[in-house]
């Protein structure tokens, strides 16, 4: 069945609410708006302003009254509008959602799962465009998760509400109106603590995840038409990673890009790389390349945002490269 | 205020809140004396001198509630009840400390209490608060959650959103704000355009009051009225009381900020004495009590500092034990 991602989170949310009553969603413009990207569009009707709450633009407030909600017994869903706004609530996720059940010596859990927009791509330059999921992705005692397809999108919420700790899902902007086929198979026990090959192949292996999983998946077509076969895993969920499907793609074909929307510098795709380095050094044929967003904060204008992000081309001529050099 | 206190004070009230100012004063001048010996590091921050508050708000509220503090909040977890012991041991580090030793002074919680934390960023246990209040307010539960903070936490947006977030959600929070006067070393004055506190508060609608911090018997009516209030459904209060903390922001801090002779003015209104006082006045109670409570209160110092030196290290192979519920998760 084709549906969007926006589609998909929405029935995600839907199934959610309907069942089970602690269930409930806030955030800014969630409800008589219908959610900033329309992905909780139509919710506030069925469900009712007690379950589908527009919040001030508090966004330390309603995080934190989110992890209150959470301890008092209750599954609220908390929508962030952009990780670029996240910032404001980084108080009550880094000191207060990743740590109480750690300070209470294990007495507090915080079952609370959050949702927001990452990522660029859509000319809203350099305060709405970043992707900054690998810094969550820092953090012990929260978990990240990036989904990059619609069945993704449609099961990782529910699995994400079973979960006894904090949940971070981020949901790349330029997703939400695309098409994908919903995998019926593969939702109702969505594991989201596993990467997923995306396309097999033995020359060398794409790895990564949410937003650039379409670029990759567009490079390693373009690959296979210059006779390079080329592996693509999307990692799905940045913490806890699944190291061992990294791996074990490495051990198969001896060369790894690492392709990441965030800033190279101190980016997810080093610690990919560094896992890659102590895990699987002596499989590969060279160095672990990166394909990472130029360190630049995202300019306005089309062609300059284009250049700042990574483009399939990019991650085609980088895997030739590794092959002409090392194959 | 409905009836003087004479009326409303018993033999039996007057002794309890006395002896509980009393416990916190012994207890923490135990810590600061354990401190000096290396037996508690990181950070220490006493209590000592606006015990009236914890002593008299917590009288407030009953099991159902819920309490949310900050760092400097050993008042508030031993007149919640939190077992003298727990407390101390949490101070070592102990594995029989109420946060099982993880947290230490700053981060004392015990869920079978709903003591929900001593949160050390100022401002950030407002939010819970809010989100506990919502929790309650959903599920049709008659609590209230209590949220303490101080003077400085006024100045955090934090407080500026939890307050305007509770008002605009009628949510069955009760604020209260232990004004202290210094935020660490910056008085009030030097820090706020605005040093009536409860008037901020109003600003949000949120109905508040300003009540002498060092009065337990002011305190505890304040806070019953205000309680009730939150209880009936009428949304949060807020109040603020006027107190002063008669000893150093923490134990590294060599007090440059204020004058002795203020710290002496302050030290002739202290709650404790003050309390002693009135109900010697008042003849409910005699020397002997007096002596009797110093007695039980050193006993029971004692004998938690014995359960703290008794407890158990935690072995460090359980070192990543409390990061997720289920160990494994982190380490895929």
């Amino acid at each position: 069945m084709k549906v969007t991602y926006r589609e998909a989170l929405r029935a995600a949310l839907r199934e959610a609410l309907a069942n089970d009553p602690r269930v409930f969603l806030m955030g800014e413009d969630v409800g008589r708006y219908g959610g900033s990207y329309a992905v909780s569009h139509g919710l506030l009707e069925e469900f009712g302003p007690e379950r589908v709450r527009d919040t001030p633009l508090s966004e330390s407030a309603f995080l934190g009254a989110g992890i209150g909600a959470a301890i008092g017994g209750m599954r609220p869903i908390v929508e962030l509008m952009t990780v670029n706004f996240s910032l404001l609530a980084l108080d009550q996720i880094v000191n207060n959602a990743a740590t109480l059940r750690h300070m209470s010596g294990g007495q507090l859990g915080i079952p609370l799962v959050v949702r927001m927009a990452t990522g660029g791509g859509r000319q809203l330059a350099a305060q709405h465009s970043h992707s900054l999921e690998g810094w969550y992705a820092h953090i012990p005692g929260i978990k990240v998760l990036t989904p990059a397809t619609v069945t993704d999108a449609r099961g990782m919420l529910g699995a994400a509400l079973r979960e006894p700790d904090p949940v971070f899902i981020f949901e790349h902007a330029m997703l939400y109106p695309t098409e994908g086929d919903l995998d019926e198979d593969a939702l109702p026990l969505a594991e989201i603590s596993r990467a997923a090959v995306r396309r097999v192949g033995g020359d060398v292996s794409l790895i990564t995840y949410g937003g650039s999983l379409g670029k990759t998946l567009a490079a390693a077509a373009t690959l296979a038409e210059h006779g390079i076969d080329a592996e693509v895993i999307d990692l799905r969920t940045l913490r806890p990673l699944d190291t061992p499907a990294i791996l074990s793609s490495v051990a198969k074909t001896h060369r790894a890009v690492v392709i990441d929307e965030a800033w190279q510098t101190g980016s997810f795709a080093a610690e990919i790389a560094a896992q890659i380095g102590e895990g699987a050094f002596f499989e590969l044929d060279g160095p672990v390349r990166r394909v990472c967003s130029v360190e630049v904060p995202m300019p306005y204008p089309k062609h300059l945002e284009d250049a700042a992000l990574p483009q399939p081309q990019r991650i085609v001529e980088v895997a030739e490269e590794m092959l002409r050099r090392h194959g | 205020m409905s009836e003087p206190p004479e009326r409303s004070i018993t033999r039996d009230h007057g002794l309890a809140l006395l002896r509980g100012m009393l416990f916190i004063r012994r207890f923490e001048e135990k810590a600061a004396e354990l401190y000096t010996l290396g037996k508690i590091r990181g950070f220490l921050h006493l209590y000592i001198g606006e015990e009236a508050i914890a002593v008299g708000a917590t009288r407030a509220l009953g099991p159902e509630d819920a309490v949310v503090a900050t760092y400097r909040e050993h008042g508030q977890a031993l007149a919640r009840g939190i077992p003298p012991g727990a407390v101390m041991a949490e101070m070592y580090g102990k594995a029989n400390g109420c946060s099982g030793g993880r947290g230490g002074s700053m981060h004392l919680f015990d869920a079978s209490r709903r003591f929900f934390g001593g949160y050390a960023i100022v401002g950030g246990g407002l939010p819970i608060a809010v989100g506990l209040g919502l929790a309650d307010w959903l599920q049709n539960r008659s609590r209230v959650t209590a949220c303490f903070f101080g003077d400085g936490a006024v100045a955090e947006g934090e407080f500026h959103e939890s307050l305007n977030l509770a008002a605009l959600w009628k949510l069955p929070v009760l604020f209260l704000c232990e004004n202290n006067l210094y935020a660490m070393g910056t008085a009030l004055a030097r820090a706020q355009s605005q040093t009536d506190l409860a008037a901020k508060a109003g600003a949000y609608l949120v109905p508040s009051e300003r009540v002498d911090g060092m009065d337990v018997f002011a305190v505890e009516r304040a806070t019953a009225r205000a309680a009730a209030a939150v209880r009936e459904g009428g949304g949060p209060q807020f109040i603020e009381f006027l107190t002063y903390r008669f000893r150093a922001h923490s134990m590294y801090d060599p007090e440059l900020y204020r004058t002795k002779e203020e710290v002496a003015e302050w030290k002739k209104k202290d709650p404790i004495a003050s309390c002693r006082a009135e109900l010697t006045r008042l003849g409910l109670i005699g020397e002997v009590d007096l002596a009797a409570i110093e007695a039980q209160v050193a006993r029971e110092v004692d004998a938690a500092v014995a359960e703290a030196e008794a407890g158990p290290w935690e072995p460090v192979s359980d070192l990543t034990l409390h990061v997720y519920m289920r160990r494994e998760a982190e380490t895929r």
